[in-house]
């Protein structure tokens, strides 16, 4: 019988590869194409809604099924945000965010898969967000 | 309006298989699949969570890798920046993030299917920033 322990860290493991191999297969990694995704006014390309849609298509159901589980397979409960309210840092946060996000065409996942090119502007751009990270973590925290 | 050339199956078929892995994470874990916040949370403090959020970036980065093994497809990344914007970018993606409690994947993968408010709000205001963003860059500056 195996320790829960270790499946939890099987199902990260293979949860990680999953949504890497998603991020691949489904052209996200190219910041090119989600530029043209985000380039309504050029020549658009809608690639990223299809990639968003399949995945809520998964998403959705099982969040709206949730309920129905007391607890999760592996673990003892549900880590899930329970703050409903909207404020200034969620929305100055994700503006800051679109602004980065539209400059070069990177969010965090397809970022750090694309340090497998061993190109070096993606590590310099991996490298700036874990600052970026860090700066608000001792500033803002 | 130009259209650009793309593939609905496997925008589609990549989807799916980012949505099974954030519903493999909640049913299995218990925990949401946001890139921003397993990656600053790892850079934050290290705690019983620590060794599961290293293996899920380690299974990203592996899915990265093999991919474009397997396809045969090796993986490339054209970035067309200036280095200092490039530099800027990464600056504001890792602290709004941050600031903002999420990314694409916690608060657009995760949080709408949630259907939560906050996360509806998140991204309908990162996707029009980017889209601002992208329209000044190519369309105001770069004319």
């Amino acid at each position: 019988m195996m320790q829960t322990i270790a499946k939890t860290r099987i199902a990260a493991l293979v949860s990680g590869l999953l949504f890497g191999a998603g991020l691949v297969i489904s052209g996200m990694v190219d910041p090119l194409r989600v530029l043209g995704f985000l380039d309504v006014t050029g020549t658009w390309d809608p690639t990223l809604a299809f990639v968003m849609g399949g995945a809520l298509l998964v998403t959705l159901p099982t969040f709206q099924a949730l309920g129905r589980l007391t607890k999760p397979l592996f673990a003892e409960k549900f880590a899930l945000p329970t703050r409903r309210d909207i404020d200034a840092r969620l929305v100055g946060g994700a503006a800051l965010f679109g602004v980065g996000w539209g400059l070069v065409g990177l969010c965090p996942g397809p970022a750090l898969v694309v340090l497998s090119t061993l190109q070096a502007p993606a590590f310099l751009f991996v490298g700036c967000m874990v600052a970026g990270m860090l700066l608000y973590q001792f500033t803002m925290e | 309006m130009q259209i650009a050339e793309f593939s609905v199956a496997t925008g589609l078929g990549g989807g799916l298989l980012i949505g099974l892995a954030a519903a493999l994470l909640i049913v299995a874990n218990g925990n949401i699949a946001g890139i921003s916040g397993i990656a600053g949370t790892l850079l934050r403090k290290w705690d019983g969570s620590t060794v599961w959020r290293l293996l899920f970036v380690i299974g990203l980065l592996a899915g990265g890798v093999l991919v474009p093994w397997v396809s045969g497809t090796p993986l490339t990344m054209t970035v067309d920046v200036p280095t200092p914007l490039l530099m800027l970018a990464g600056l504001l993606v890792g602290f709004g993030t941050r600031l903002g409690s999420g990314c694409t994947s916690g608060h657009g993968v995760c949080g709408l299917a949630r259907l939560s408010p906050r996360s509806l709000v998140a991204t309908a205001t990162f996707m029009l920033c980017a889209a601002v963003t992208v329209y000044v860059v190519r369309h105001v500056a770069g004319a």
